[in-house]
């Protein structure tokens, strides 16, 4: 729910694009000037602080799936606006500008895909549309790719961007934190693998339901990751938060996340996790 | 009556009241037959209140549900039940008093009762950290929910939260693990569970004790993904936009009931239920009741296979 709050990891909606169109870019975490084509050659992970830059669902699926494919499902899935809500702006206009600035028709793409010759059901979050908030559709592909899982029995990899619920959908998003978690009881029953990776940001009604629910939690290094925004905490506290505070190196030391893999390990990993859990 | 613990609208009513109890003292004190002069009143104040309550904004509803003298759980557990054994802790870390829990009888049927406790008074208030679950809280409500699950008895849960406590501590300790697994763990909870939404419902804090087979809503209580003022702070930059977001954000009873969540409205007393915590609590119980003794006739497989569908129904889209 606080997918523009700012953060020094530079988490905010104004800067709605992290990659760089430059032949030259800057790492927004340490400041370093870097070759682009030398930034995409190395999975948009700066070499000098190994920040990992934001990027588009299609870079991930480049990166992770056999042969970049994903056998896209419920792609004509689109949002509606029951609560006919308005801030600002319309939500259906909010919806539109989004579609045509993602190139998606919401947040979240769900299909079949392989890793390793493992036939998996694969959802991915975007965080361009809305800070990849969850409103009824991605609830609802969420929910179908848990279901593609159980129909077919393969295991499951959802990789998380969200700023949490849209808040434009009310308690309608609210509830897909409660639709996707009975159907991850479900899939845990039957005793299929779920591997849930986190990536920067991670946070609120989206961590607080399916994120957090794999059976390996694995996130990208210096993730912003938690249930309530780092400003909140600050106004409802008072106090300045502590160095590195809700980072997914925060977490793993907490002993909420398996373990942190870099981009550039992150096929290899779910390769060797998919072979473990093989049965 | 302190004047901070009347609402604005609620003046005209409380100065109507006031005055017909003086009348009421006057005229035994001076041993004067003035009771058709206080039926008219009586009946005035009837009216007046009808008139005041059927056109509250969204904004006027979160307020009942803040109401500083509306029923918290604690009080619905001593006017619903009899014999509450509160059970305490999390086994893991504390006992979170911002949730509270325990086995009671109602009606002499034995069963499990959660909620969130907010306070009365400042001291208390902090005590219960205003309603605020901590990790702890939620993993003691789990705690408690599968007690219940083990010994075959049904669960009732009174959501009144303005949301999980976003701290330093909440976070080091997996608030949002812990919501996740009680949405997960509950919807496979083998025994019937009841959800009252009695106040406040905010947000992932009120759905992490939140799932169930029924959920019910009393009349004045609201629920949504965000409370008014962090959604007016976030969208209008501005926590004062606080009466537009509520009315943007569908959050009533009403509301709930048109988006296919919440399955009852419990209608309150005149007033809203602080003005008749017994009432209100006997019409609950009522409902309460009967809600179990309808689901303890379904096979536990139907149960459990409805209280999935109910949720996996959940969302409005087009495709
Ligand atoms: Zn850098």
């Amino acid at each position: 729910m606080d997918w523009f709050k700012k953060s020094k990891r530079g988490f905010t909606g104004s800067e709605k694009k992290e990659i760089p169109d430059g032949l030259w870019s800057k790492c927004p975490e340490c400041g370093e000037i870097i070759y682009t084509r030398q930034l995409e050659q190395g999975f948009w992970v700066c070499p000098n602080c190994s920040y990992h830059f934001r990027i588009p669902s299609q870079k991930y699926l480049d990166m992770i799936l056999d042969d970049g494919h994903l056998e896209e499902c419920d792609l004509s899935l689109e949002s509606r606006d029951p609560l006919k809500f308005k801030d600002s702006k319309k939500y259906p206009d909010r919806v539109k500008s989004a579609q045509a600035e993602a190139g998606m028709r919401d947040a979240v793409r769900a299909g079949m895909g392989k890793i390793g010759s493992v036939e998996i059901s694969f959802a991915i979050m975007d965080f361009r549309f809305i800070g990849g908030s969850m409103g009824s559709v991605v609830g609802e592909a969420v929910a179908r790719a848990i279901e593609r899982s159980i129909e077919r029995n393969v295991p499951l990899v959802i990789l998380s961007c969200s700023g949490g619920a849209r808040m434009q959908e009310g308690i309608l998003s609210l509830m897909q934190m409660a639709k996707t978690s009975a159907l991850l009881a479900v899939l845990a029953e039957k005793k299929i693998p779920y591997i849930s990776v986190l990536t920067n940001p991670t946070t609120a009604g989206v961590m607080a339901s399916y994120a957090s629910l794999g059976d390996v939690v694995i996130a990208e290094p210096k993730a912003l990751l938690g249930f309530a925004g780092p400003r909140v905490i600050q106004q409802t506290i008072g106090q300045d938060l502590p160095e590195g505070f809700q980072s997914s190196e925060f977490f793993l030391e907490k002993g909420f996340l398996d373990k942190i893999v870099g981009r550039s390990q992150l096929r290899e990993t779910l390769i060797l996790l998919l072979k473990y859990f093989q049965r | 009556m302190e004047d901070r613990q009347v609402l604005d609208f609620e003046k005209p009513i409380v100065e109507l009241q006031k005055k017909i109890s003086d009348m009421k003292d006057f005229a035994s004190g001076a041993n004067l037959e003035l009771s058709r002069e206080i039926q008219s009143l009586e009946s005035k104040l009837e009216k007046m209140r009808r008139e005041i309550f059927s056109s509250l904004t969204r904004w006027q509803k979160v307020q009942l549900a803040r109401h500083p003298r509306r029923p918290h759980t604690m009080d619905y557990i001593h006017l619903m039940t009899t014999d509450f054994l509160e059970l305490h802790g999390d086994r893991c870390f504390a006992d979170d008093k911002a949730i509270v829990g325990g086995f009671a009888m109602m009606d002499g049927k034995p069963l499990l009762i959660v909620g969130q406790q907010k306070g009365r008074d400042t001291k208390q208030n902090l005590y219960h950290n205003f309603g605020m679950p901590h990790p702890e809280g939620y993993r003691k409500a789990l705690r408690l929910f599968k007690l219940a699950e083990k010994f075959s008895k049904p669960a009732v849960v009174l959501v009144d939260t303005p949301g999980a406590f976003p701290g330093i501590g909440a976070e080091e300790r997996g608030q949002a693990e812990a919501i996740a697994r009680n949405l997960r763990e509950m919807s496979v909870l083998k025994v019937p569970v009841v959800v009252v939404i009695i106040g406040e419902g905010a947000s992932g804090g009120a759905l992490g004790i939140g799932i169930g087979d029924r959920i019910y809503m009393l009349q004045y209580a609201w629920y949504s993904v965000i409370s008014p003022e962090g959604c007016a702070a976030i969208l209008w930059r501005d926590a004062a936009q606080a009466p537009q977001a509520a009315e943007s954000l569908k959050l009533s009873a009403e509301d709930l009931q048109e988006l296919k969540i919440v399955d009852k409205i419990i209608e309150e007393p005149p007033g809203g239920a602080h003005n008749d915590p017994e009432i209100m609590a006997l019409t609950l119980k009522s409902e309460i009741l009967a809600t179990l003794a309808e689901l303890e006739q379904l096979p536990i497989d139907t149960l459990l296979q409805d209280r999935l569908n109910k949720f996996r129904r959940m969302g409005v889209y087009r495709e």
